[in-house]
Parts: structure tokens; C-alpha cells; sequence
């Protein structure tokens, strides 16, 4: 069972050209920042935002054909969503909300009642049955809508961002049972969320979405170790740099040069990590390649180290210690010599 | 002035106060000079005056019989005035609520000139089917409808407004077709909304005069409600109309009760 869809529209300044290849058996998070076209994409899936171009196909299935303009409406097709904020239906019952679906395809009440009630006790929720959505703690009311997703026993799981509105102390160990409820779901599955943490900790493959096109995909190791995008470089906490090979050298954008190991030519991304990079307050002698000047504009503490972002003819962000800091007097701003070792650049292609 | 009512009207002049208290006393006064004339020795037998029962007996059925037809053409109108996009959407929205300024003597005219029997679709319901409006019981729920349908397409509408119409997306990505989705969801969801409505359009519908008396007449037992009983008591009997009066005072008062928490907010 696969999913095969193109995604092509326009909503406000959106503008979302996907395209998507989803099997069943893998969970795929569709990662961006706010605006990227996400929960777009997921309510093209699921039906509820026409699409200007493209198809649809679920299991062979046709759900959507621009050009043969056709087009199945939510209702007819086979999908559950959980909402990011859950919409749960606030008059009826955790079971009968969870029931609702089973209703809607023609069950009996009492059937779809023992269903219900049958998905409720498999998410530890049997003696929340009869409680309304208001009187539901977060972690319950996100049970209780993913239950109400899966009881139709749908073809395609869609889930936005299903972590975001519980606090912190909770998500973690919903994040885990999601996982283990996604595993053993049989279909097709994705997930979309800003949350790279929640993305990598749920996903199979990471599709990263950003200005309505996909940057990049792979799995989660793949794309945090070699980010495509400025955006996953930063989630991912290293210096991510676009460049032209020449030799041995890669040519940034705004024209300054790096010293890298290998030879390159064409475009290729050069990622430094924090760590690799050092300060000092004078211009330092020694092996290092790639030194040069530039100003220490702000710090960020982070546990038991620093991060200084250092402005200047290449903008880049050292990682040191607390001592580190205060032996430099970094905190003062001012000039700041920065040196990084060639054999410290991982480069490969874009 | 004593501690606690300096400390309320603190801030606010002396002069506004004072023309605060004259503004109450002038609701006050006509409903206290109505409770202290009435005739409370006597109530009882007035209220068994046949005469005074049909008028009631009356008011019922056509208040209530305006408040249905007002549910049943105004929620549509409201569910489409509130969800609809089409050119002229404002346009029906003010005619909805037009009844509501017009005066309601006007209104019973133009209900005249169209549903009369010479009226533009009274002639038609007179030819085709032998249906004559005017100056039936049935004009009377008619003249009722037109005053207060307004009061419930508004609350509707705002009631629709409010209803979250994502919950109506989620129920159809579980299935439900749009009907089901009306009947599960979103009506449920508004019920609060039109059972206010309804209450308000039953007051109005209960208070008409000047559209009823000119649409359907003054005919006791069939079109003489209970406001054009105590008009017409006025001179001959005060004693029956101010005990009418009093009913409708106190249907009034109930409608306030009842409603309070929707309408005068956390006042």
C-alpha cells in the first residue's frame, strides 16, 4: 500500500509544489518551519484544500486527478486525522467521539459503542469512557483523538503536529507511546510538525518542507548528519555553508574561501561543527588553514557550554567552554580571530 | 451617601448620577404605577373572565405557532446568511433584519398589499388555492412571524458564526456527509444560540400589536390577541387590562430571567 501524491497550490503567499512517494509500513515526518506549507499539504491529502495541479493515489486509488477532475471528498475517503488541536467533538463523550467515525460508515450505535470502547481500553483510557473532551487532561484528549482516528481502520494516518499542544513534561512520554501506536498501525502514515526533536523521535524518513517545496528527504540520520538547508543545519546546531568547489578550496557566497580536505568542484554544502571552530583574541600562528577576523556579537548559554556567534566576512557560530569565555572576556564583544582546521569541514555535494 | 454606594459610584460625576437615577426612575415608575393599580383582590376572577381567557388561549397558540415557523424558515436562513459566499449575502442579511425597525404598523400594511386578497401573492393564494390571509388566525401567526423572525435568524446566525467549523471538518474526514454533519455536529453546537433565539422571537411574537391588528384585525377568538385586548379593555374594563397587562409583564420578566446570562453578560 503506497501513497503517491503531487501536491500543487496556491494558498494566500504559499506556494506548495510536493511530491510524495509514501509506503506503508514506514512513518514519515514532514519537518519545516511555520509557513512551510505542512499542514497544507496535510489538508490536501486529507481532502479539505482543493489542489490546482497534481494527483492523488492511495493505493491505487484514485482520491484526487486535477487534470481528469476528479475528486473524492474527505468523507469518501479512507483516511484518519488527528488535529493539532484535536477538535474533539466538546458535547459528546470520549466514547462516543471515538464512535463517531464507526457511526458514520453505517454501524449500530451499540456495535460501534463496544468498538469504541474496545480502542479506548487499548489506550488505557477504559474509565474515561464516559468523560467529555473538557474533562480530559491533554495526554487523554490526545489518546482519545488518535483513537478516534485509527477506529474507522483507515488506509492513510495523517497526524499534525500531534505533540504541540501538551507541555513538555507529558510529551515526552506520549511521544513514546505515539511511536509505539504508530508502529503497529498497518497503513500508510505521516506526520508533520516544526518540532525537529518530535520529527526525529517519531520518524522512519524525514521529508523536510520548506517554502512549499521538499529540501530534502532521508532518514533521520541521514539529514541531521548532512543537512541540506540552512534550516535543518540549524536545528541540527552546526554551521552549514553553500559553496563552489575550486580544487581544494570551496568558494562561499559572499566570495571568501575555505580551505577543505579532497577535491571539489561544482556545488557542494560545507558543514563545520561548533566545536571545531577556535577563538583567539590574537591572530593565531599554527596549522590551522582557514583563520581570519571577525567580532563576537552574542553568546547562548547552553548546559555546560557556550556558543558564540561571531559576525564578519564568514559568519559562523564557535562552540567553547564557560572558562573559555571568561579568559577571552568574549562577553566584551570586540574583535576575535576565528581559525578552523581543514580537516574539520566535512564537504560533500549539493 | 452611606460607604458602599460612594465607593460604586466613585469616579463618576455627581451629575451623571443624578441623571443616572432620574433615567431609572423613568423604567421604574410605569411598572410600579402598573403593579400598584392592579386590581390584586379581584385578579383571579378577572383572569377566569372567558373573555380574557380567549384572548390568552389565543396569544398562545399564535405566538407559539409564529416561534415555529420563525425555527423552521429562520434556521436555514441563518445557517446560509452565517456560512454562504454569494453577491447579495449583505443585502439579505438587512432584509432579514429590516422587520425589526420597521414599524410594526407598516409592516402590517405592506403584509396587506402582498398577501390580500387583491395582494401581490394573496391573489394568487386566493385563486389557486381558496387561501385568504387577512384577518384569519393564521394572519395573526403570519404578522407575529414577520416581527419576529429577525430575533431568531440574528441569534442563529451569530450562533452559527461562533461554531467552530474545523470540529465540522474533522467529523468529515471521519466520514460524516454534510447532512450528518448538520445534525451531529454543527446543530448541537448551536442549540443554545437557537434556543435563545427562539425564546426572544416568542416574546416579540407574544407583544405584537400594530402588524397584527392591521393584517389580521381585532376578531375575538380568532385574531384578538392578547395586546389588542388590552387596548380595547382599556376603556371599557381597566380592571381586565391591567390584569392582562400584569400576565404579560411577568412573561416579560420571566423572558429577562431566564435569559439573563446570555444578555446582560457578567453585569
Amino acid at each position: 500500500m503506497t501513497l503517491r501524491a503531487t501536491v500543487a497550490l496556491t494558498r494566500g503567499t504559499l506556494d506548495l509544489d510536493v511530491s510524495l512517494d509514501l509506503a506503508m509500513g514506514q512513518t514519515v515526518a514532514v519537518l519545516g518551519p511555520n509557513g512551510a506549507g505542512k499542514t497544507t499539504l496535510l489538508r490536501a491529502l486529507a481532502g479539505l484544500q482543493p489542489l490546482i495541479r497534481g494527483h492523488v493515489t492511495l493505493d491505487g486509488e484514485v482520491l484526487e486527478d486535477v487534470a481528469a477532475g476528479t475528486c473524492r471528498r474527505p468523507e469518501e475517503r479512507s483516511i484518519g486525522v488527528v488535529f493539532q488541536d484535536y477538535l474533539l467533538f466538546p458535547h459528546l463523550s470520549a466514547l462516543d467521539n471515538v464512535a463517531f467515525g464507526l457511526r458514520c460508515r453505517g454501524l449500530a450505535r451499540p456495535d460501534a459503542r463496544r468498538r469504541a470502547a474496545g480502542w479506548l481500553e487499548r489506550f488505557g483510557l477504559g474509565d474515561r469512557l464516559a468523560a467529555k473532551p473538557g474533562e480530559l487532561s491533554g495526554g487523554q484528549a490526545q489518546r482519545v483523538a488518535l483513537a478516534r482516528a485509527l477506529a474507522t481502520d483507515p488506509r492513510l494516518l495523517l497526524l499534525d503536529e500531534p505533540l504541540s499542544a501538551l507541555d513538555a513534561s507529558t510529551r515526552l512520554e506520549v511521544r513514546r507511546e505515539l511511536r509505539r501506536h504508530l508502529a503497529s498501525f498497518p497503513g500508510v502514515r505521516m506526520v508533520v510538525t516544526h518540532d525537529p526533536l518530535e520529527a526525529i523521535a517519531l520518524a522512519d524518513v524525514l521529508v523536510v518542507l520548506e517554502e512549499g517545496r521538499v529540501v530534502q528527504t532521508g532518514t533521520p540520520a541521514d539529514v541531521t548528519a548532512r543537512p541540506r538547508s540552512r534550516y535543518v543545519g540549524e536545528l541540527v546546531g552546526v554551521n552549514l555553508f553553500r559553496a563552489t568547489g575550486a580544487g581544494d578550496r570551496v568558494v562561499l557566497a559572499g566570495g571568501e574561501t575555505l580551505q577543505v580536505p579532497g577535491a571539489w568542484a561544482d556545488d557542494v554544502f560545507a558543514l563545520v561543527h561548533p566545536r571545531a571552530v577556535s577563538l583567539h583574541r590574537r591572530e593565531p600562528e599554527g596549522t590551522p588553514r582557514n583563520v581570519w577576523k571577525g567580532t563576537a556579537d552574542s553568546l547562548d548559554r547552553e548546559a555546560e557550554r557556550v556558543r558564540v556567534r561571531v559576525g564578519g566576512p564568514i559568519p559562523i557560530v564557535a562552540e567553547v567552554t564557560p572558562a573559555a569565555v571568561a579568559d577571552l572576556a568574549l562577553a566584551d564583544g570586540g574583535a576575535v580571530w576565528v581559525s578552523v582546521k581543514a580537516t574539520e569541514i566535512e564537504v560533500y555535494p549539493a | 451617601m452611606t460607604a458602599r454606594v460612594r465607593a460604586t459610584t466613585a469616579g463618576v460625576p455627581v451629575a451623571a448620577v443624578a441623571v443616572a437615577a432620574l433615567g431609572a426612575l423613568f423604567f421604574l415608575v410605569p411598572l410600579a404605577g402598573l403593579v400598584w393599580r392592579a386590581p390584586w383582590s379581584g385578579l383571579l376572577d378577572e383572569l377566569g373572565d372567558p373573555d380574557v381567557r380567549e384572548a390568552l388561549r389565543l396569544s398562545l397558540v399564535c405566538s407559539l405557532g409564529a416561534t415555529a415557523l420563525s425555527l423552521v424558515v429562520g434556521v436555514p436562513l441563518a445557517w446560509v446568511l452565517a456560512r454562504g459566499r454569494f453577491p447579495g449575502r449583505r443585502l439579505l442579511r438587512a432584509l432579514t433584519t429590516l422587520p425589526m425597525v420597521l414599524p410594526p404598523v407598516v409592516g402590517g400594511v405592506a403584509l396587506l398589499l402582498a398577501f390580500g386578497r387583491r395582494g401581490l401573492a394573496g391573489q394568487w393564494l386566493d385563486q389557486w388555492f381558496g387561501v385568504r390571509l387577512p384577518f384569519t388566525t393564521a394572519g395573526a401567526i403570519l404578522a407575529e412571524t414577520f416581527v419576529a423572525m429577525p430575533f431568531l435568524v440574528l441569534t442563529a446566525e451569530a450562533g452559527f458564526r461562533s461554531a467552530d467549523e474545523r470540529l465540522e471538518e474533522a467529523a468529515r474526514t471521519l466520514g460524516a456527509r454534510p447532512w450528518t454533519v448538520f445534525r451531529r455536529v454543527t446543530l448541537p453546537l448551536v442549540t443554545p444560540s437557537l434556543a435563545a433565539g427562539a425564546v426572544l422571537a416568542w416574546a416579540r411574537a407574544l407583544g405584537e400589536f400594530g402588524a397584527t391588528i392591521t393584517f389580521a384585525g381585532n376578531f375575538p377568538g380568532e385574531t384578538q390577541t392578547t395586546p389588542l385586548k388590552v387596548y380595547l379593555l382599556l376603556e371599557s374594563r381597566p380592571d381586565a387590562a391591567i390584569v392582562l397587562s400584569l400576565v404579560l409583564l411577568a412573561v416579560s420578566l420571566a423572558v429577562l430571567v431566564g435569559l439573563r446570562s446570555r444578555w446582560l453578560g457578567s453585569a
